[in-house]
């Protein structure tokens, strides 16, 4: 069964589409994303579930029950906001006691949970402080804690790891992996950073200006995108037109290989000449623009990139062709 | 800044103080007089005679005792209704909101003794005999505009996010409210309604147009300074003194900022 299901479910704001009439299914236990840049309703998507908007169409259901009319505290996920909105004036401890304290849960059971719910997010020692004596990372546990100690049927996350700095927003990422692996619960992030979407989703939707893009695995959705939208948001990419003149195909820029030989059997190519070297650590960009004056990106390994490579290089690109994917709906 | 800049900006600064706390600590050292005849004005001698008996004076105790209650309940009244105001006009969308905000900030701008003319007009008019329950409803009028102004810029600071927070714990909206706005607003309630009891405490214009046969503290006063001035009246405004020190003391103690 399902544990989210939306129907047809649409939210306009006076004559604005904030979310187009939207379909998903979320199974139990998934890692789901929703990516895509801001305005594109993926926070719109996560107010509805969590019941602090209601859709003017459609149907939300939740654990198979109809909950479109049911009021945040009715319904069976726990958010975490991105600022996290812990309560600045109850220790860590109450903080996470808070969901069960709601439901009147006995007070031995409740300790037991709290406790539980401070172990996964690895902070019982810090039980006792008050929010404000944490630091952001520390504050976002809290918050999963918070969440988690409800046993939802999903957690919603809102843009969680946005306030931390590089560093920290990779550790955290893993973190929150494992901890989703460890207590098997269903995930929802809203996401505009790719990358998260990528690494940590089993599956992910796509949405754009209201409109749901495309939901599938993180590699079906990098390699095989249905529109130029989803290719070009989840990574560079260069769009080739068809041989054929008809429509376009995606060709990912570490599918590009350069040097001085022409393509071989099989191989597709194009001359270009180096327009720019953009050196990023364990790989180097390479923009180029072809003879027939379109631009190109690669992106390679120092390592596999011929030695001699410097800006006004004259060289081939080539590729295989199976590499490249057809684009369902092209740029206009 | 040079030696000579920050030794000015302390002279100043000490100027100022002293300016502020000279009548008080004149006031505090009357209370000690031992003064001849029935105005303490001039300084005779030390004693603790006043002391002893602080509440000695009957009636002067009773207006005292009169002024406390009225302070008490105008001001918790005020800060209940403006704290209602303040709820809806920081989170309701009200249409019109900048105008009734300024309609709340105008009767500030009102001389009191107009207020107090109009008042007494009305509870005449409305047949109201004059006595305890008008100076309530006067005291708490006038309290209304301060509470509802200072608690709606403590709500300009709160987190409508954690209101949420807490209901999407599973606590419906009242009780989201009890277990977390009331307890972050605590703080500002306090403050409020510690300003409402002063300003109601302090006032001699309109309670003199409502009071009836009431006889508030400050009525007392100005009656009493016709006839004598007795160094209880020191006594006990030192009293006064000492507690609202220690309410604003408990008021600002450091803690940490809620709002963040």
């Amino acid at each position: 069964m399902d544990v989210i299901a939306l129907q047809e479910v649409s939210r306009r704001y006076g004559s604005l589409t904030a979310l187009e009439p939207l379909t998903l299914s979320i199974g139990a236990g998934e890692f789901f994303s929703l990516l895509g840049p801001s305005g594109c309703g993926k926070t719109t998507t996560l107010r509805l579930i969590a019941g602090f908007d209601r859709p003017q169409s459609g149907r939300i259901l939740l654990q198979g029950r109809d909950l479109t009319e049911a009021p945040p505290h009715r319904r069976p996920v726990n958010l975490v906001f991105q600022n996290y909105a812990l309560f600045p004036h109850l220790s860590v401890w109450d903080n996470v006691a808070f969901g069960p304290r709601s439901r009147r849960m006995a007070d031995a059971e409740l300790r037991r949970r709290v406790g539980e719910a401070l172990e996964v997010v690895r902070l019982p020692e810090l039980a006792r402080r008050r929010p404000h004596q944490l630091s952001g990372g520390q504050q976002q546990r809290v918050a999963l804690a918070r969440a988690l100690v409800n046993a939802p049927a999903a957690v919603l996350l809102d843009e969680p790891l946005a306030a931390l700095d590089p560093d920290l927003r990779r550790t955290m990422r893993r973190e929150l992996q494992a901890i989703q692996r460890e207590v098997g619960i269903t995930f929802v992030l809203v996401t505009h950073d790719r990358e998260e979407a990528l690494s940590l989703s089993d599956r992910l939707a796509v949405l754009n200006r209201g409109r749901l893009e495309q939901v599938g695995t993180p590699r079906q959705l990098y390699e095989q995108p249905r529109s130029a939208v989803v290719a070009t948001f989840l990574g560079s990419a260069n769009l080739l037109p068809e041989p054929s003149g008809a429509g376009q195909r995606l060709l990912r820029p570490e599918r590009l290989r350069l040097g001085p030989e022409p393509p071989g059997e099989g191989e597709r190519g194009l001359q270009a000449r180096v327009e720019e070297l953009v050196f990023q650590g364990a790989t180097v960009e390479v923009r180029l623009r072809s003879r027939c004056d379109r631009p190109l990106i690669a992106i390679d390994t120092s390592a596999n990139l011929p030695n001699n490579l410097r800006v006004g290089s004259e060289l081939w690109c080539r590729w295989n062709p199976a590499h490249s994917h057809a684009l369902e709906e092209p740029t206009l | 800044m040079s030696r000579l800049g920050s030794l000015m900006l302390a002279l100043g600064s000490a100027l100022v103080y002293g300016l502020l706390y000279a009548p008080i600590a004149v006031m505090v050292l009357f209370s000690f007089n031992a003064p001849r005849g029935r105005f303490n004005l001039l300084w005779q001698g030390f004693t603790l005679e006043n002391w002893r008996h602080p509440l000695r004076d009957a009636a002067l105790t009773q207006a005292f005792l009169t002024s406390l209650a009225l302070a008490l309940a105008a001001a918790l009244l005020a800060v209940l209704l403006g704290g209602l105001m303040a709820l809806a006009l920081a989170r309701a969308r009200v249409r019109g909101r900048r105008g009734i905000e300024l309609l709340l900030a105008l009767p500030l701008t009102n001389p009191e003794i107009v207020l107090a003319a109009a008042l007494l007009n009305l509870f005449v008019g409305l047949n109201l005999p004059r006595g305890p329950l008008t100076l309530l409803l006067s005291h708490s009028l006038f309290c209304l505009s301060y509470a509802a102004l200072t608690l709606k810029a403590r709500l300009a600071g709160f987190d409508p996010t954690l209101e949420l927070a807490a209901q999407d714990l599973g606590a419906p909206p009242l009780e989201a409210f009890r277990r977390v706005t009331l307890p972050l607003l605590a703080p500002g309630l306090f403050a409020a309604v510690l300003l409402c009891f002063s300003l109601s405490f302090d006032d001699y214009v309109i309670s003199s147009f409502t009071a009836g046969e009431t006889v508030t503290l400050p009525l007392y006063l100005a009656g009493a300074f016709q006839r004598e001035i007795s160094p209880q009246i020191q006594v006990l405004s030192t009293l006064v003194l000492l507690v609202s020190a220690a309410l604003l003391l408990l008021a600002c103690r450091p803690q940490e900022d809620p709002s963040r």
